[in-house]
């Protein structure tokens, strides 16, 4: 308990945690900081390069193993799976429809990338190792929380299947290509592609990511203060339980497969986060009737500040005692 | 100066429906058309801007096109079809044109 709150209270006076909470707070007392929609998504493009470029070279490093092939499958299996988790969960705690309750249902079996991120920077700083390969798990855990989440929808309804353009938009989501393609790039020129580039990926790397982190508390803050009359409680509470719910899922895969305990702290956290990229735009297309206001705020005002201010020490400390490492 | 009767049709769409909206334009023979990114608004679903966002799914943007009045019908069935369930506003306004041959 005293290792997973010293975790907490580092965590929580890290630069990340409170520039987030600085974007939070600026957004609530309406000030009018704001990131231009450019300098938000290049931010974004740096930090997906960045970690999957150095999550291809930790893999050149310590080579590829039947691990990571099942890693990847687990990751799939994780992402359909909770979806239906969530979606039985949100029908008991809320009183969302059905189109509602399977559209938050795919944002939380799918993942956040940023948590992903904050998650790789707080065991860097922790002096723990993880798998390089996870990037390559992240990526996989994208898409088929989607295909649950339609599934439920159909059941219930005459909702047509998705036209053959979703599944481009959603397979070959920028994030997803960026993330992959850098990966397999770091994998393929290694410590020798690493020492040609580390200035840029590696020295700024911190800096963005708190400014990218001031910028999603200024869009979580805006998006609750202007969503917080679709927040119930019980969607509260379930942007709170979900994740924690969903981390023991992804503890007990990461066991299974014998990760290390950083790789195991970051499938719980990739099990336990919500998407606000790729999902968001598959749903406007697939769902459209179901209330982004809803899902949106759930994702990235509810369970993203979560996940970054208490989540990620706690699912490090338990992956940690579980390994022992 | 000798001026054309036409139609101005503006369609605001969430940013995602963009490329089936102008696929389905395209079906209908209607091949010239403007996008324009929109900044922010407020509507039935809340309100929404473009500001630091790092995704399109919570944006908009307003397609303008001007065409001759006779393929308004063709024009305004194909965007029906796509934004029929979504969020969004289409409006039609007569304006008047100088080149008549180029809609």
């Amino acid at each position: 308990m005293d290792g997973i709150f010293s975790l907490a209270m580092e965590n929580l006076l890290s630069p990340l945690i409170l520039f987030f909470i600085l974007g939070v707070a600026a957004a609530f007392a309406r000030s009018d900081l704001t990131f231009p929609e450019a300098a938000a998504k290049a931010m974004s493009i740096y930090l997906l390069f960045a970690i999957g470029f150095k999550g291809g070279v930790s893999v050149a490093d310590h080579g590829l193993d039947a691990r990571l092939v099942l890693s990847l499958i687990a990751g799939m299996i994780l992402s359909a799976f909770i979806p239906f988790i969530a979606f039985f969960l949100l029908r008991i705690m809320s009183r969302l429809s059905t189109m509602d309750a399977a559209a938050v249902a795919a944002h939380y079996g799918s993942i956040s990338i940023v948590t992903f991120v904050a998650s790789t920077s707080a065991l860097t700083g922790s002096g723990i190792i993880s798998e390089g390969y996870m990037v390559a798990v992240a990526a996989v855990m994208e898409a088929p929380a989607i295909l649950s989440a339609l599934w439920l929808v159909s059941r219930k309804s005459d909702q047509q299947a998705p036209d053959a353009g979703l599944w481009r938009e959603i397979l070959l989501n920028g994030s997803i290509v960026l993330l992959v393609g850098s990966f397999l790039i770091g994998g393929i020129t290694g410590q020798d592609g690493m020492a040609k580039i580390e200035s840029f990926v590696v020295t700024p790397f911190q800096g963005v990511l708190c400014l990218f982190l001031l910028d999603m508390g200024l869009v979580a803050g805006r998006g609750l203060r202007n969503s917080a009359s679709s927040l119930t409680p019980g969607l509260l509470a379930f942007g709170v339980l979900m994740p924690l719910i969903g981390s023991v899922f992804g503890l007990g895969a990461g066991l299974a497969l014998g990760l290390s305990s950083g790789g195991v702290a970051l499938l719980m956290t990739l099990s336990a986060s919500a998407s606000y990229i790729a999902v968001p735009a598959a749903m406007r297309v697939a769902l459209p009737e179901a209330n982004p206001s809803i899902y949106l705020t759930m994702s990235l005002g509810v369970t993203f500040p979560f996940n970054l201010t208490l989540g990620i020490p706690i699912y490090i400390a338990v992956a940690r005692t579980f390994t022992g490492g | 100066m000798q001026t054309h009767q036409a139609k101005r049709v503006e369609i605001i769409i969430e940013a995602p429906m963009e490329r089936r909206l102008r696929k389905a334009l395209e079906s209908a023979d209607v091949t010239g058309f403007t996008v324009l990114p929109v900044l922010g608004g407020s509507g039935r679903s809340g309100s929404w801007s473009r500001d630091g966002q790092i995704t399109s799914a919570g944006g908009m943007v307003q397609l303008v096109c001007i065409i001759r009045p006779e393929k308004l019908d063709a024009l305004l069935d194909a965007a029906f079809r796509v934004v029929e369930r979504h969020i969004g506003v289409v409006n039609v306004v007569d304006c008047e044109v100088l080149r008549a041959e180029r809609f």
